[in-house]
């Protein structure tokens, strides 16, 4: 057997250790995770995935813990995925999410992943998700996925969840930013975070007349705000109910229909990243960019002779083949 | 093509709250592009070793000041070996007498760092000792 | 620009101290940084224009508001400062033996170091706590535990200090208890607890319960022991740890004071008046290497304090007004090469407490970063204060360096900063807030990774490590002291027999109205007092309280 089919047969099997080594392989871009992914896709579905995002500070971790707390209350296993920054100027990253979660160690029910966003924002989406497979595949009833919600790239990352929680704090200027910057579109739940902390009220109604505006009459889903203490667990139970409900809207049609387009997402930017490194990746294109710029081309010109090359060399007038395992290795 | 980070776990077993020296080191670790699993204070070895499990980790460092070392760190090695992560470079720092050191040594700890240690030191033996490994699993393959 | 002042000596153009400034900067100065250990620049030279004092608004008199000087009229004339080194190993009964032998070679005070498991609030059998049982300081783990530390010892007339937090109301119960079946009425016995919770949440990490209920005990302490226990100091309010953490010295004074204020707002908003429990709040502060600046961040620390007290909390009593403080030399400063130069280091850091004028002192023993001290480094270390004491004059004259430039400005500087920190703290919602957000904690850790930077790149100097290097061979030079492994195994034995001989069902009985007084809001050190006379131990306290109100989690700073 292959490496990748020995590890997948493992995680198939029920040993845990293969899930921490599978998501290493999704995160180093390993050759050999494609081949593992393709023999543990068929059991990739199972799981419910809430992704939790919103400006730091907010107290994500500790809700997270809370959670969990509360999905191991209804004897259900839980993964977690915890993504932090990756620092632009080394490339290392320091992980501490998890210290919020200690009680959750050594729960054989609950598993935790510490992931950096590493340098290119489209290989964390990737990855993440890939990771999520893994935790699904394996037979976690309940996958979360944390991160802070400030780049696009954490934000592609909760936007492939079933349930996207975004928490906010009174208090916190970022709360604002946070709505400015859109977070609020992408929320199925609004979590109030520090409810008894002064301004929480007043945060939650400014949110409820915010998501009014917003989605009135437009959309069949309104997005609640729950308010709660992650640090006190006080209440939490609603947002695991408001986790319950939107997972009850989503049953059937919704959910497939749903889950189908962030796949179709999903491979877009696969082939949009593989299609980036097979031009940026070598040289090549780099130095005729260079080249023609230097001789006054302009932008335009040069993006359209680009395209004009990698059009001809690689869209072919027919699709790829529609057998799921054509093209394998 | 992703870049092979180091993951690296930075624990504190046992019951001591210093941990200025670990955080230090996670820091610097961190600067030399490495990721870092920073575990919080008071950690047991079964917990350490699960987290090192869940986390991957090529590298766990263990540091202590309370004097129980002796006790603790084999335990934690123990409880690697345990989950199958016998393989990770294991290292450790804190106020440990010379001759624990050596005993530690050589009871599977790749290397003790002591009080005046330059950080810079800890992460390029880290560094190197870390791609010796992979140059030699690249080989293996 | 300015005229000479001298008013015989002929005017010219250019005055003396513009003189003196030239030549500096035509000068050829050393390639070094010149900054205190803090990182503060400090310039060359101080003149009556850096040092602005209103002799009697800023310095005072002796004894008098606000106390910059000192804050007994008398100073050293009348009393030397308490030699109070801490001891603490093993069992009960090994302290007790090495506390009788420093009482013996001229020690006034005793101090007590418990091990992790007690400062975590758990007994010797916890599964948590195999290999740390007595092996940074003594296991104490019930009312027996402290009858054997205590055993001989007359109650009545030593001072003791205890240097724990988290369930220091419990290990207070203990020493109550202790005392009364000793025949010795709690009224008069003195000493010091540390209790000062606020600073483990921030730098020492010795917690047990979330700050709101541990501050709740803390009043509870205060309380309790104003009426029956009045000689006890029930806080010592300590910047020690912040310090020993890796914070500067203006943190280190900032953040201490910070938490003092905060206790006494609390005082007061359990319905205390300011007047009745501050009084018996004291302090404790690290001596560090720098040696002008320790001095001045202790005469900073008592003008800061009596201005707070008397100006914002309106207390009337000057003892409210007097900051009392132990001090300690710094362990961090001490390294583990060439260890016998930590005895120079620890005498120059003891001088620096003494001149700040100090209550009470530690001295370091040179072996400290190696394990615990030996009965002879100790004992250097205890004769390295009676040498500053009795043989180098410097305990004639009561705050000596008053009115130097340099330490006029030093002062100034650190007051000015520890306000600028008060306000940050404020504009946190105040300190628990901030200690939720992690502000000291990551304050504390960026000052540690500036000054390791520091010393890894040779900007600051330490001889034995970056400087003066020696190759060390293999073993360690100097005789290490080791904990017997059968300490943990007597610790135990101990704690099987007592487990096995007590009344049970009174220990249930006392643990379940420990539960009842979490949530009734009655006196939680009055409740301990009596599960204490019942031999419940630390750990089963400590579990109820742990129960009741919570396990505290540190937050993410990194």
């Amino acid at each position: 057997m292959t490496p990748a089919a020995s590890l997948a047969e493992k995680l198939l099997a029920g040993e845990r250790s293969a899930v921490p080594r599978l998501i290493s392989w999704a995160e180093n871009a390993d050759e050999r995770f494609p081949a593992a992914l393709a023999r543990i896709f068929g059991r990739v579905g199972g799981a419910w995935r809430t992704g939790v995002t919103g400006p730091p500070g907010v107290g994500k971790s500790t809700l997270v813990n809370e959670l969990a707390r509360l999905f191991r209350e209804r004897e259900r296993t839980v993964g977690i995925l915890a993504v932090d920054p990756s620092s632009p100027f080394t490339g290392g990253a320091l992980l501490g999410d998890r210290i919020r979660m200690e009680e959750r160690t050594l729960d054989a029910g609950v598993f935790i992943r510490s992931m950096a966003s590493r340098g290119s924002h489209g290989g964390l989406a990737l990855a993440a998700v890939d990771a999520c497979d893994v935790m699904d595949a394996f037979g976690f009833d309940e996958v979360v996925v944390e991160t802070v919600g400030v780049g696009q790239a954490e934000y592609d990352v909760v936007s492939a969840a079933d349930t996207v929680l975004v928490v906010l704090c009174p208090g916190a200027g970022d709360s604002i930013q946070a709505m400015k910057a859109g977070l609020l579109e992408v929320a199925d739940v609004l979590v109030v975070n520090k409810s008894d902390v002064s301004g929480a009220d007043r945060l939650v109604t400014d949110l409820e007349e915010a998501v009014h505006i917003r989605t009135a009459g437009r959309t069949e889903w309104t997005t609640p705000v729950v308010a709660c203490s992650a640090g006190t667990g006080k209440g939490v139970e609603g947002v695991v109910e408001a986790i319950e409900t939107h997972r009850g809207f989503l049953a059937g049609d919704r959910k497939e229909r749903l889950r189908a387009e962030k796949r179709i997402l999903q491979v877009r930017r696969k082939v949009s990243e593989r299609l980036s490194e097979a031009v940026w990746g070598s040289l090549g294109y780099l130095r005729t960019v260079e080249t023609l710029l230097r001789n006054g081309a302009t932008p335009y010109d040069v993006a359209a002779r680009v395209m004009t090359t990698i059009s001809a060399k690689l869209v072919d007038e027919n699709p790829p083949s529609t057998d799921p395992g054509a093209g394998r290795p | 093509m992703v870049e092979r980070k180091i993951r690296v776990l930075v624990g504190k077993p046992g019951l001591d709250g210093h941990d200025r020296g670990a955080k230090i080191v996670a820091s610097v670790l961190r600067d030399h592009g490495m990721e870092v699993i920073y575990t919080g204070l008071h950690k047991t070895p079964e917990m350490i070793a699960e987290i090192a499990v869940q986390e991957d980790v090529d590298v766990v460092g263990l540091s202590i000041l309370s004097g129980a070392h002796m006790e603790l760190f084999p335990r934690v090695r123990k409880a690697l070996e345990e989950r199958g992560l016998g393989q990770v470079l294991l290292v450790g720092g804190g106020i440990i007498p010379k001759d624990d050191m050596r005993e530690l040594e050589r009871e599977g700890f790749a290397k003790l760092f002591g009080p005046g240690t330059k950080t810079d030191d800890i992460a390029n033996y880290i560094t190197d000792e870390m791609s010796r490994r992979w140059a030699k699993e690249g080989a293996d393959v | 620009m300015s005229t000479s002042t001298d008013g015989a000596s002929i005017v010219t153009a250019v005055n003396p101290r513009e003189m003196w400034a030239t030549a500096m900067a035509a000068g050829k100065v050393r390639d070094v940084e010149f900054t205190t250990l803090s990182g503060e620049p400090v310039q060359p030279l101080y003149g009556p224009e850096d040092a602005s004092v209103d002799y009697e608004r800023d310095l005072g008199w002796p004894g008098q508001f606000p106390y910059t000087r000192g804050v007994h009229p008398t100073m050293y004339r009348g009393r030397l400062w308490t030699m109070r080194q801490f001891a603490g190993f093993g069992t009960a009964r090994e302290t007790n033996e090495r506390f009788k032998f420093l009482l013996d070679h001229g020690q006034t005070g005793l101090s007590t170091a418990f091990d992790f498991p007690t400062l975590m609030g758990r007994d010797s059998d916890d599964p948590m706590c195999r290999g740390e049982v007595g092996q940074v300081g003594v296991a104490i783990s019930s009312l027996r535990d402290m009858e054997m530390l205590m055993d001989g010892i007359p109650m009545d007339r030593v001072s003791t200090s205890m240097t724990i937090n988290g369930p220091a109301p419990i290990l207070l119960a203990f020493y109550i208890a202790c005392a009364e079946n000793q025949g010795v009425d709690p009224k008069v016995t003195r000493g010091t607890l540390q209790n000062d919770i606020l600073k483990e949440y921030q730098a020492q990490h010795a917690w047990l319960v979330p700050p709101e209920p541990a501050l709740r005990m803390i009043t509870d302490v205060m309380s309790y022991c104003a009426e029956h226990v009045p000689k006890f100091n029930t806080i010592s309010i300590s910047g020690y740890h912040i310090r020993e953490a890796g914070s500067t010295a203006a943190q280190e004074l900032a953040f201490t004071l910070a938490n003092g204020m905060e206790y006494v707002r609390r005082g007061i908003a359990a319905g205390m008046d300011v007047d009745e429990f501050a009084p018996r709040l004291s302090f404790f502060f690290d001596s560090h290497v720098d040696f002008f600046e320790e001095i001045a961040k202790f005469r900073a620390a008592r003008r800061i304090w009596a201005r707070k007290m008397r100006d914002e909390f309106g207390a009337k009593d000057p003892r409210s007004w007097m900051l009392r403080f132990h001090t300690q030399t710094a362990g961090v400063s001490l390294t583990a090469q060439q260890p016998e130069n930590n005895i120079v280091r620890t005498a120059f850091e003891a001088l620096a407490a003494v001149l700040g004028g100090t209550q009470s002192l530690h001295t370091n023993s040179m072996d400290e970063t190696l394990s615990l001290p030996t009965e002879k480094a100790a004992k250097i270390a205890l004769r390295t204060q009676q040498i500053i004491a009795e043989e180098i004059e410097v305990t004639n004259v009561v705050d000596p360096l008053a009115g130097s430039y340099f330490v006029e400005a030093e002062t100034n500087r650190l007051e000015a900063q520890a306000e600028q920190y008060f306000l940050e703290v404020e504009q946190r919602g105040g300190v628990v807030p901030a200690i939720d957000a992690g502000y000291f904690q990551r304050e504390i850790h960026n000052s540690a990774a500036r000054y390791q930077r520091a010393v890894e790149a040779g900007r600051k100097r330490i001889v034995g490590v970056n400087s003066y290097v020696e190759d060390e061979g293999d073993g360690p030079e100097i005789e290490v002291h080791r904990i017997d492994p059968e300490t943990e195994r007597e610790a135990l034995a101990g704690l099987r027999d007592l487990k096995r001989t007590r009344d049970g069902a009174a220990v249930e009985r006392e643990l379940a109205a420990v539960r009842e007084t979490c949530h009734d809001g009655s006196n939680l050190l009055e409740r301990f007092i009596s599960a204490a006379h019942a031999y419940c131990t630390v750990g089963e306290i400590a579990q109820v309280l742990r129960d009741e109100f919570g396990e505290y989690r540190e937050p993410k700073i990194l």
